[in-house]
């Protein structure tokens, strides 16, 4: 057994989660464990006790708010990939998903795991700050909301203090009628944590020229990035040309540095995905009429 | 603590401890051994089991996070004592293993992916196995093999002689 010993509860309410979280400093929430797990056995974490909320009634569901969708935390990530719901609402997420981890961790790990977990290669946390996605998290008996582009301060950081329990995210949904996304990532090997990955998604109006765009980059600094800059300079394109834009907005970006991605690389490569799924999105948004 | 699981259609209640991997449960206290420890940290798919159907790592998971879920490991997925599926039977013909280390876990891998995709595309096999590492890197038999149970198991319930 490689993780150190702890305690385990599985509380039947999110009342007796936060007040177990309330009570122990060392306790944490586990839903899928497909991080936490790893990161128990090579003891990067040591909680003192895990609190089990993957069979609390209510909190996975996919819910259809008209102009947002809401997934409950431990709405594991396989269910929403093959969503109908999400796939119709939520493009981008759907184009998304089948690059979390792979199918076997995608079978246990839940989408507010993920957002919670704040891993700066996370995909759907990407997509939560490209789309400005709201996050809703339990401390206590006090239910508070953060914005996706608030929620993540660093790598496995977030502006929820450690007895918070993420409850739900909500996505919202782009009322235009001509909508396309696009994502690219690059990584060692399939399924590994990205490199750098790049969201985008394009609206385009009648003539064809883009009426609104969300562009975001992620792996390529300690959270995800909205590059509100390159989205504006695509507003009006009929042809996305956002080479310059992009290159300046990263120029003001110090990128993250390891032995398998310098800054400079990552920089660089962040350029093409970028391009390449703003060019998807909007090939998919013109071409469907 | 007691855990009761449902393995292989088989209710056992074991005592763990609440570190206690699936894997290492299942191989040391239900002495099912066909689930291998390699990495132990989700990457080479070496433990893979599937719970509920789904093909899942049994390291990433404690013991005491399963019970009640439908667990199955290699050793229930033959028909009877002695007997091969189609699958193992076609890991077998087109000699699908070297070391034979991560081969329960190809199984069940490929397992999962025709019990909801009856006709994959090879592109869906690889994708299937992608997160199932072959350190013989004998992939292409591997692929071959669960290409060949697809179509065998596709034609099981087709009258004898039909083209």
């Amino acid at each position: 057994m490689k993780p150190a010993p702890f305690e385990y509860s599985r509380p039947k309410s999110l009342d007796e989660a936060c007040a177990l979280l309330r009570r122990e400093e060392g306790a944490r929430l586990i839903a899928g464990g497909q991080t936490l797990v790893p990161f128990m056995a090579m003891r990067l974490a040591r909680p003192t006790r895990l609190v089990d909320i993957a069979r609390i009634p209510g909190l996975a569901y996919i819910r259809d708010l008209g102009e947002s969708i809401e997934i409950g935390a431990t709405t594991r990530q396989c269910i929403a990939e093959s969503d109908a719901l999400i796939r119709a609402k939520l493009p981008l997420l759907a184009k998304a998903l089948p690059y979390v981890g792979h199918g076997a961790t995608r079978a246990r790990g839940t989408i507010g795991g993920s957002l919670a977990n704040a891993d700066p290669a996370a995909e759907i946390a990407l997509v939560a700050v490209t789309l400005g996605a709201a996050l809703i998290w339990r401390d206590a008996d006090k239910t508070q909301q953060t914005a996706a582009g608030d929620f993540f301060l660093g790598p496995m950081l977030t502006a929820m203090p450690t007895t918070g329990c993420l409850t739900a995210a909500r996505f919202p949904v782009w009322p235009e009628q001509r909508v396309g996304v696009g994502f690219h990532e690059i990584n060692a090997r399939q399924s590994d944590f990205a490199f750098v990955s790049a969201a985008a998604q394009i609206a385009v109006g009648p003539d064809g020229a883009i009426v609104r765009a969300a562009f975001g980059l992620g792996a390529v600094a300690a959270m995800p990035l909205r590059l509100a800059s390159v989205e504006q300079a695509l507003i009006g394109a009929k042809q996305p040309e956002v080479r310059e834009a992009l290159r300046r907005a990263l120029a003001g970006i110090e990128p993250m540095s390891d032995l398998h991605a310098s800054a400079d690389y990552r920089r660089r490569v962040a350029v093409t995905l970028g391009l390449r799924a703003i060019a998807d999105a909007y090939r998919a948004a013109a071409g469907r009429a | 603590m007691i855990v009761e699981l449902n393995v292989n259609g088989q209710k056992r209640a074991v005592d763990v401890e609440s570190r206690m991997s699936l894997l290492d449960c299942l191989r040391e206290k239900l002495l099912l051994t066909g689930a291998h420890a390699g990495c132990e940290h989700g990457v080479c798919g070496a433990c893979t089991v599937l719970i509920d159907g789904a093909a899942v790592r049994s390291c990433l998971m404690f013991a005491v996070q399963a019970d009640g879920h439908a667990i199955t490991t290699i050793e229930g997925l033959t028909p009877g004592p002695g007997e091969l599926s189609p699958l193992q039977d076609a890991f077998c013909e087109t000699h699908g293993m070297q070391c034979g280390y991560c081969t329960p876990a190809m199984i069940l891998a490929a397992h999962a992916l025709l019990a909801k995709n009856a006709s994959p595309t090879r592109e869906e096999i690889v994708d299937a196995i992608s997160a199932n590492i072959c350190r013989c890197t004998g992939y292409a038999q591997i692929v071959e093999a669960i290409a060949l149970a697809a179509e065998r198991m596709r034609g099981q319930n087709l009258p004898a002689g039909t083209p």
